[in-house]
């Protein structure tokens, strides 16, 4: 019922903000966080904290895993992060931006996943949690018939990007595995009162009805968390406003059954951390 | 139609008297003048640093910016001075983050409160020669553990009688006020 009320919405409001549905599940909610985004001068630094938390954007709950964190330089190639450290809440690095143009901070996971019940009810994962797997095992290790067997290419992705100097485009290139967002409007370059345009991508391809959600940084001080809810139209795209300066957390889900085989589905979730400038 | 075409005799009048006139002050006196006066306000605060500053003229329409001052600190060690420079948000958007610091006949160091006069011309470095038509003249002020104010002043190049245009800040900048003589 949920997701055919779900479909019509979609071919009405394409596009358009909804405010009565949540369409994101409420999970914990991964991001990470830079300390600003806009740098000038000749030897910036910037430090980031990556959580997962309820609450936009404070550090509450569990560190963002680092052990996927790429960072890709201006000029395409990968550098390291230095100071890294986890916490019990939080987990934080600094990046020195030696070169002029944008980098892209990410983590991502994810690959052929499946999940079943065992004939006395008990409840499994392939690979098991926080774990990783080699494909090669699957035949061996997932039963071809199960209760409730459940087989899916599950991605996941946690971005932010920073600038030193004038925004390039080189490090904003979708990777094409998982769900993407490829800017059209410069994610280092927002500004209150404008809209900014991004196309949400499924393996390199538009990713038509991704349910976007866009949280104002300081949710804690408010009764609710005040999202805005998008859904993707037939070319991946959204446009977003910024009400107000501040940072804003954007989160996404796609899925749909387009997978390949031995998967029946496939599932993307995405977040990023933007900074939005007065006027 | 009319205005083109007095225009149009000015303009080549102007340049008769330029040939004829080579080496006098008689074509120079007639190029189009742009003078901004902006003040720095004095602030009962415990901690003050000069503000940086940055005066440029963009097309109303859209279009490149015409940089015509930015005041910072030019003179740190290492170019420590520029990794404020970000500060001025609209000014770095438009022209800061495409620029290659210092600007030559641009940037400065930053100035004391108190009113200011800044006298550019026609012809010359760094107004150049922009095109008849409608702009915005933006000054952006930011200081250092204080705050930004940018204020914006539109306006008609060259415009066929003098202009005298004024605006006021209410934080970072006092009075602005922008005079033409076309």
């Amino acid at each position: 019922m949920h997701s055919s009320v779900k479909q019509t919405f979609s071919v009405l409001l394409t596009g358009v903000v909804l405010t009565c549905l949540p369409l994101i599940s409420q999970a914990h909610r991964g991001w990470i966080m830079p300390a600003t985004t806009v740098f000038s001068g000749e030897d910036p630094w910037v430090g980031f904290d990556a959580a997962v938390s309820n609450d936009i954007f404070i550090a509450n709950h569990a560190p963002l895993r680092l052990d996927d964190l790429q960072i890709q330089a201006p000029d395409g190639s990968l550098v390291q992060p230095a100071n890294t450290a986890t916490f019990k809440s939080r987990a934080s690095f600094d990046l020195n931006l030696k070169q002029v143009g944008t980098y892209k901070i990410a983590t991502a996971s994810g690959g052929l996943m499946a999940r079943w019940e065992t004939d006395t009810g008990e409840r499994r994962f392939w690979p098991e949690r926080g774990k990783k797997a080699d494909p090669a095992d699957f035949k061996t290790s997932v039963p071809k018939k199960a209760k409730n067997l459940e087989v899916s290419y599950n991605y996941r992705r946690v971005e932010t990007y920073v600038t030193r100097g004038a925004p390039s485009q080189a490090a904003l290139k979708p990777t094409n595995q998982g769900l993407e967002l490829a800017p059209v409007t410069h994610p280092n370059d927002l500004f209150a009162g404008e809209a900014a345009q991004f196309v949400f991508l499924i393996d390199g391809k538009p990713a038509a009805g991704t349910n976007v959600s866009v949280v104002a940084d300081g949710s804690r001080y408010r009764n609710n968390d005040g999202a805005r809810e998008f859904i993707a139209d037939k070319d991946g795209k959204v446009s977003i406003s910024w009400p107000v300066p501040g940072k804003y957390f954007i989160e996404a889900e796609y899925s749909d059954n387009k997978a390949a085989k031995p998967a029946k589905t496939r599932k993307g979730s995405y977040s990023l951390v933007v900074e939005v400038l007065p006027q | 139609m009319i205005v083109a075409l007095d225009r149009l005799l000015t303009n080549s009048r102007r340049a008769l008297a330029a040939g004829l006139c080579a080496g006098f002050t008689v074509a120079a006196a007639q190029a189009a003048q742009l003078d901004v006066s902006l003040e720095l306000p004095k602030l009962a605060v415990a901690e003050y640093h000069k503000p940086y500053v940055a005066v440029w003229l963009e097309p109303a329409a859209g279009g490149n910016a015409v940089q015509l001052a930015v005041w910072y600190d030019s003179g740190k060690a290492n170019r420590k001075g520029e990794e404020w420079l970000k500060e001025l948000r609209q000014w770095w958007r438009r022209a800061g983050r495409t620029s290659v610091m210092p600007i030559d006949g641009v940037t400065g160091a930053t100035r004391i409160t108190g009113p200011h006069v800044l006298s550019f011309t026609a012809g010359a470095a760094p107004l150049g020669t922009p095109a008849a038509g409608d702009y915005v003249l933006f000054v952006e002020a930011a200081r250092e553990v204080g705050g930004r104010e940018l204020v914006k002043i539109p306006f008609t190049w060259p415009g066929n009688s003098p202009q005298k245009l004024n605006a006021t800040g209410s934080s970072e900048l006092g009075a602005v006020s922008l005079a033409i003589t076309p």
